[in-house]
């Protein structure tokens, strides 16, 4: 299939609960390493090479075979300074680019008021889970939350086809007289006009969707799979989000990071796979994030909360390699026994903003930050 | 018993409370408007699910210190207090002095919080206020444990005047100073031990135990401040006290109560309304109590003017909902999905997403939360088996001799959903909707059959309307 000129298109996927960076990307290298972590390590032999130094978990083989292809950019070693070990404050720090203060509306939120002005699209906007998550939240932005695309929409509960058909018919009904001459009622009219709207757009979706590619059964790849759908039915989707998680790995990482982790990369070579097969790798990027590390010292067991960690980007468009310094294991550089962020997650966002959505990122970012070159210009 | 006065208690039990079924308005009916109000102002034994049944079931509420299962069991709370305005208030308090968990990582002290708003709620506000300022989860939410005698931390001494009181415009940058001083050493008790351990310990930084409220002298900054145009050696008590008697504080608090309680919009005669509540406070020495006792009593909250002139917040939706629908009144599995809905719907209990509360009105509402406030209240009115649909059923039998026209039908639900005004042309829809299935017939209905069942599919559409999204 012949590469589309589509807009292009953002995918997210927030790993909930802080990923542990240095058993994601392993300093396999580093003795270091191997003193703070006596108990929850992967060996040498078990890690997937990047280098002599660094090397992949063998969980995320899938993603190491895209790395391969140079369609992966890591960004080490990223954070803010400051940093909240808390995951709700660190999570809404991230996702409304505010570390000093507490702020509400979220910086995709903001990408979307700038990418959709007047909100003529309700679906510019996907997320993939229930609720809103903060990244998406802001004011006038409409956003879809699609928990099961196959089920989305009104009435989930009627199960007789017609009497759901019937339903409908009257809601729409119901929220379509503007005769009220009542700014709230209209408002609400209008509101559940958009969530009819976008409820019909989004089922004919997976109606439409044919594909190859088989996603497992799991939570981040049904999500995927769902992203998927939207995209190529073309409904002018621009922000896809997506989260998956437990990482907050304080006990029997090893067992749990590695399922997670099988998931995770799985269900991102899949998609990836998908993109290929409808010729929309060019014009998708992928951006993968967490609220914060984890301690460079194990518990015996687990790792608890930290500070700087790993960012994924990943694309055709992508200039593979390392970004951001890996922040060094020794003591003396260590911030309270964690890994020291060496740059700001905001330079990821105005990267992603200015080069990939062609947007201004200073005011979605609160501030200016210095991108990085895993995009070009 | 007329439809007039059913009609008018449902309003106060929306605004006063999580709504009420049939059943229950028609007690309350029979001890009139004034005395319902009166008791709804001097709450009693609220009558919830006891403690040791609750922790029994649920283990996630047993300590209470995660942030899920403590929204879970304030909902439960909720859904079966006896008292509902004492919740109903705490609510309020919980959105005017908003306190989240995001940076606290401990739920019990937030409880505690909502306690204090269940104990003080209704009484003086200088009360409230200084325990309010005194209230652990305040002072770290605020870093007044940071505000010490010779470097002092304006946060809490800020968002006092300009959130939590007179409002912005009504005090200087000075004032702000001023008034952070007083509070120095208004701290916690063991505040360096906490410190400490929350370098240490990720996961609950600032430790599992309750905290308590510590008043340090000697890094209390006892000189000489003028605050508000007054000057002497004021403690934070005596700010409250100052602040209390400002004219600012009296039409800011009584505005908040009034958009809460009456209407979302203040006009010309919500004004008027908002006038007579400053008076009530000046009057009583500024008790709440009777605030809202003129409230809930004046021409205005009576009128037409005020019946569904309010955006029900998500929690107040699902509570009413669940309340309507008699389900949860029982330790139940699930309930913590109960708390959630309302976090999709945009409103999570103990989670309010800044120190200035939510954004309220038609605010509350947007496609995606639309979608989620119509799936779930829909959800629990058509289910047969949840004993409020069941009474309904009961009523609609009983009460029109079994057999009931599309219109009838549609009236009747209507009727006991609130009873919900709606406008002709939603009326005109759901009786079309009926009407495809013709008369219906509930002579010797079962426990889910398809009479029963087309009742409920109407119960769940008559809640999907737009009439319904207000209180």
């Amino acid at each position: 299939m012949v590469a589309s000129q589509k807009s292009p298109n953002l995918v997210v996927i927030q790993l909930i609960g802080a990923n542990d960076p240095l058993n994601t990307i392993i300093p396999y290298g580093n003795p270091l390493y191997y003193d703070f972590r006596p108990n929850v390590h992967m060996k040498p032999e078990e890690v997937l090479p990047i280098d002599d130094d660094f090397g992949f978990t063998p969980h995320a083989g899938a993603i190491k075979s895209l790395w391969d292809q140079g369609k992966v950019a890591l960004i080490n070693g990223i954070g803010y300074t400051n940093p909240n070990r808390s995951h709700f404050r660190s999570m809404d720090v991230w996702h409304t680019a505010q570390p000093d203060k507490i702020a509400t509306e979220g910086w995709l939120g903001r990408a979307m008021r700038e990418l959709d002005p007047n909100a003529e699209n309700v679906l510019t906007g996907v997320n993939f889970g229930r609720g809103l998550p903060r990244s998406l939240s802001c004011r006038g932005v409409p956003v879809a939350s699609v928990g099961n695309l196959e089920t989305y929409g009104l009435f989930p509960d009627l199960k007789d086809e017609q009497e759901k058909h019937y339903a409908l018919e009257a809601f729409a009904q119901m929220y379509g007289g503007a005769e009220a001459h009542d700014a709230v009622i209209d408002f609400l009219g209008q509101t559940g006009r958009d969530a009819l709207k976008g409820a019909d757009i989004l089922r004919t979706a997976p109606a439409k969707y044919t594909s190859s590619v088989e996603y497992a059964p799991n939570g981040i790849a049904q999500s995927l799979k769902n992203a998927a759908q939207v995209m190529f039915a073309d409904l002018g989707t621009r922000i896809y989000y997506t989260s998956y998680g437990s990482f907050d790995t304080h006990g029997g990482e090893l067992a749990q990071h590695a399922s997670l982790w099988d998931d995770v990369s799985g269900a991102v070579s899949d998609f990836y796979a998908d993109l290929e097969e409808h010729g929309r790798e060019d014009d998708t990027l992928i951006y993968i994030w967490t609220e914060f590390g984890r301690r460079i010292r194990d518990n015996g067991s687990g790792t608890d909360h930290g500070a700087g960690g790993t960012a994924f980007i990943i694309g055709n468009k992508v200039k593979g390699g390392m970004y951001g310094e890996y922040p060094s294991l020794k003591e003396e550089d260590q911030l309270d026994g964690d890994l020291k962020a060496n740059n700001d997650f905001r330079q990821t966002y105005t990267t992603i903003l200015e080069r990939w959505l062609g947007l201004d990122a200073g005011p979605i970012v609160n501030g200016r930050f210095e991108p990085h070159d895993f995009l070009d210009k | 018993m007329s439809s007039q006065e059913i009609g008018q208690m449902a309003h106060l039990l929306r605004r006063a409370g999580f709504g009420a079924t049939r059943d229950e308005l028609e007690e309350y009916v029979e001890k009139g408007y004034e005395a319902v109000v009166e008791e709804l102002l001097h709450p009693g034994d609220p009558q919830n699910l006891p403690d040791d049944i609750i922790r029994r079931y649920h283990t996630e509420q047993s300590e209470l210190r995660l942030a899920d299962g403590a929204a879970a069991y304030w909902m439960y709370r909720m859904i079966t207090t006896k008292c509902p305005l004492e919740d109903k208030l705490a609510l309020f308090w919980h959105g005017l002095f908003a306190t989240a968990y995001v940076k606290l990582n401990q739920a019990r002290v937030l409880l505690n919080q909502i306690d204090m708003f269940r104990r003080d709620g209704l009484g003086n506000l200088s009360t409230l206020m200084v325990e309010m300022s005194k209230d652990p989860a305040m002072i770290i939410w605020l870093d007044n444990n940071d505000n010490h005698k010779d470097a002092p931390n304006e946060n809490f001494g800020r968002e006092l005047l300009e959130l939590f009181s007179l409002g912005i415009g009504n005090y200087t940058e000075q004032d702000v100073k001023e008034c952070a001083r007083a509070f120095t050493g208004w701290t916690l008790g063991n505040a360096e031990y906490m410190a400490s351990r929350a370098s240490r310990d990720s996961i609950w930084p600032y430790s599992r135990i309750a905290w308590h409220f510590e008043y340090r002298d000697y890094d209390h900054d006892d000189g000489e401040k003028t605050f508000l145009g007054e000057t002497g050696n004021f403690s934070g008590d005596d700010i409250i006290e100052i602040i209390v008697r400002q004219e600012a504080t009296a039409r800011f608090i009584c505005t908040r109560l009034f958009q809460f309680f009456a209407a979302d919009e203040v006009d010309e005669a919500g004004e008027q309304l908002i006038n007579s509540m400053v008076q009530s406070y000046w009057d009583s020495n500024h008790e709440i109590r009777s605030v809202l006792r003129t409230l809930f009593n004046s021409e205005y909250f009576k009128s037409d003017q005020a019946r569904f002139a309010r955006v029900k917040g998500p929690v107040e939706l699902v509570v009413g909902a669940v309340r309507l629908a008699g389900s949860y009144r029982t330790p139940t599995q699930g309930i913590e999905q109960v708390a959630r809905q309302a976090v999709y719907m945009g409103q999570g209990l103990l989670q309010p997403p800044s120190v200035e509360g939510w954004h309220e009105g038609i605010e509350w509402v947007d496609s995606g939360a639309l979608v989620e406030r119509v799936n779930f209240v829909a959800h629990e009115m058509s289910n047969v088996n949840n004993p409020g649909v069941r009474r309904i059923i009961e009523r609609l039998a009983t009460e029109n001799g079994g057999v009931l026209s599309p219109e009838k039908l549609v009236d009747q639900c209507l009727d006991l959903l609130g009873p919900v005004m709606v406008s002709d042309s939603t009326r005109k829809s759901l009786v079309n909707f009926a009407a495809r299935q013709g008369d219906l017939n509930l002579t010797d209905h079962q426990t889910g059959d398809d009479a029963e069942q087309r009742v409920a599919t109407m119960l769940g559409l008559a809640t999907s309307t737009r009439e319904f999204q207000l209180a």
